[in-house]
């Protein structure tokens, strides 16, 4: 289990993260959703250790989080971050293939053999062979995520975390519900989930439970039902929706409420 | 492109450039000569060689030949590395200005050695050079480096550029005020600096460089895994369990280490260490793990075949190596410029 008490993150005067406790099980989906620049990233970034801690506490399977060497951790927890820049040449089963680093080199056709069966799992495997800066933006986020359970699913340890940064972003609905219904096998195997969501019924639908960020602080966490309402939607989002009634589910759905279109007038001095 | 056939075309390149190497040159050694040569150290054997082939091929061809080798190695590597650290395939360790550095320093230690720089001197003997061009390399790779940090964009690559243009100009400038103080001899150095040339190897210089340039090339391959992960940022590099800054020290330190040990011996040599890694990626792919060792064959069998090039175009007399290499790769870097509008870095 990762334990968090009283996280609190500074940059200069700024407070980007105030005062977050926060647990997630392993075999848990917890998803975090808040307005942009919310803290959900640095929340993020701290959790995963790549910020070091200011104030607060960090525990990882009864372990103070600063215990753990960089290397251990890789071995335990992977992160895809919103967007990871690579435009030399690779192969994507090439890039697949690196999330193995941490375990050190095998021959190539086991490398090229592992990292396909990765792909399979975020539905690439057709792209093994392209180069990866000619991938579009959905199919390289898709091969990302086939790298980050790479990482993930060599590592043998009992309980392993997963972060997740807006990994359905610039996806296609059916390939994020794809995306969303993996992570749920994921967590079949015991492996603990923290996604950053934005789209709110995606969240709804998958989640076991959600934390609302606004302004750095929690805003609620708990339960899909009780955190995702209308009113706690227009406290973190500044957005008037309505909750409706899934038709064969009984996660709620919202939908944004009609608003009185405004005519743009021209600024005024 | 496969890797093995890639590789093996190099080895072949790099065998037949070491055997040119011995064989060409003002006194012309048979291929019968060079094979007798070889074998005399065979234990038994009693093969009499004339004197002057001898000389010829154990004094003034073979450190030649194996100082080309380490150096082209060396620089092929670094600029390998350079380019990965940079994410960008049009770094090069002359481009932003280190080999300048360390020819700059290695002038003072020349021109001010008797005077200015007597304490430096006594204090690291025979090291005194090779120190200096390291310390000239190391200082400039730092400067490099806090610019890349202290600009928006984190460093882009012409941010880089024209930092090395900036610091090869003014590097050039202090050369030349040194040039004022320097006698003759000193004069001489200064142009065999700026252009580069092994015609004056000896084994001395041999056993004060070769060990810094062995050093970076055992250390740059096993930096490649690393280098691979970097490429797709500092965050993926610090999830994948490695530290990022610490790869970078690293790669600035051998870099520093490899080009500041060959300039000390040979001078300024350009372009090596951004075509070759470029070649070779084109060739077979941007994987660090293959793209650092065949640099280093490619770069020493270029290095070798420069020189060779230089040693026959105005026989007797000899080219500058730096030329050489400056006139293949000056037109080459145009042509990558030209290619970058179109996907240049796809090697498929």
């Amino acid at each position: 289990m990762i334990n968090a008490r009283q996280l609190t993150w500074r940059v200069g005067k700024r407070t980007l993260v105030d005062g977050i406790d926060l647990q997630l099980q392993p075999g848990e989906l917890l998803a975090v959703l808040g307005a942009n620049g919310a803290g959900k990233s640095s929340l993020l970034k701290i959790l995963s250790g790549q910020w070091p801690l200011q104030d607060g506490a960090i525990e990882l399977d009864g372990h103070p989080l600063s215990e753990f060497s960089r290397a251990e951790l890789a071995k335990v927890r992977a992160v895809m971050p919103q967007s990871s820049p690579l435009h030399f040449p690779f192969r994507a089963w090439e890039v697949v293939a690196l999330g193995r680093t941490p375990y050190g080199r095998k021959r190539k056709a086991v490398e090229k053999h592992l990292a396909l069966e990765r792909l399979r799992l975020t539905g690439t495997e057709h792209l093994a062979e392209r180069s990866f800066p000619t991938l579009s933006g959905g199919e390289m986020q898709r091969v990302h995520l086939a790298r980050v359970l790479h990482q993930l699913l060599s590592s043998t340890a009992e309980h392993r975390y997963l972060f997740l940064d807006e990994c359905t972003s610039s996806l296609d609905p059916a390939h994020q519900h794809q995306v969303f219904q993996l992570v749920q096998q994921l967590t079949a195997q015991k492996i603990g989930v923290l996604a950053i969501v934005h789209d709110i019924n995606l969240a709804a639908q998958y989640a076991d439970r959600v934390l609302l960020m606004k302004a750095g602080r929690p805003l609620v966490v708990g339960p899909v039902q009780d955190c995702l309402t209308p009113a706690n939607v227009a406290e973190a989002f500044a957005l008037r929706t309505h909750q409706l009634a899934h038709p064969e589910a009984d996660w709620p759905l919202l939908v944004a409420q009609r608003e009185p279109v405004e005519r743009l007038s021209p600024a005024t001095h | 492109m496969n890797t093995t056939p890639f590789s093996l075309a190099m080895c072949a390149l790099l065998a037949l450039a070491v055997v040119m190497a011995l064989a060409i040159g003002a006194v012309p050694v048979s291929l019968d000569q060079l094979g007798l040569w070889t074998l005399q150290w065979w234990p038994g054997s009693a093969i009499e060689l004339p004197r002057h082939v001898q000389i010829v091929l154990s004094d003034i061809r073979m450190p030649r030949l194996l100082m080309g080798m380490l150096i082209g190695a060396s620089l092929a590597m670094a600029g390998a590395a350079i380019q990965g650290l940079f994410r960008n395939p049009l770094a090069d360790p002359g481009l932003i200005g280190v080999s300048s550095g360390a020819a700059l320093a290695a002038l003072a230690v020349i021109v001010l050695g008797n005077t200015l720089l007597a304490g430096w001197m006594t204090s690291f003997g025979f090291l005194a050079l090779p120190l200096a061009a390291f310390g000239g390399a190391l200082a400039v790779t730092w400067i490099i480096y806090w610019i890349a940090k202290r600009t928006p964009g984190g460093g882009q690559i012409t941010t880089l550029i024209l930092a090395g243009v900036a610091i090869t100009a003014f590097a050039g400038a202090v050369s030349g005020i040194l040039t004022f103080l320097a006698n003759d001899a000193a004069l001489r150095s200064f142009t065999f600096w700026s252009m580069g040339s092994l015609a004056s190897v000896t084994w001395r210089d041999l056993a004060v460089s070769a060990p810094w340039i062995v050093v970076s090339l055992i250390a740059f391959p096993l930096l490649a895994p690393a280098l691979n992960v970097l490429l797709m940022g500092e965050s993926v590099c610090e999830h994948l369990g490695i530290d990022p800054h610490r790869i970078r020290r690293l790669v600035f330190v051998f870099t520093a280490l490899a080009v500041g040990a060959g300039v000390s011996v040979a001078g300024m040599i350009g372009f090596v260490g951004l075509v070759v890694p470029h070649l070779v990626r084109l060739s077979i792919g941007p994987d660090h793990r293959a793209l650092i060792p065949l640099s280093g064959i490619v770069g020493a069998a270029l290095l070798v075949w420069a020189d060779i090039l230089a040693r026959l175009v105005v026989a007797p007399a000899e080219l500058p190596i730096g030329i050489i290499t400056a006139l293949i790769g000056g037109p080459f870097f145009l042509y990558l410029l030209l290619r970058q509008n179109d996907g240049a870095l796809n090697h498929e």
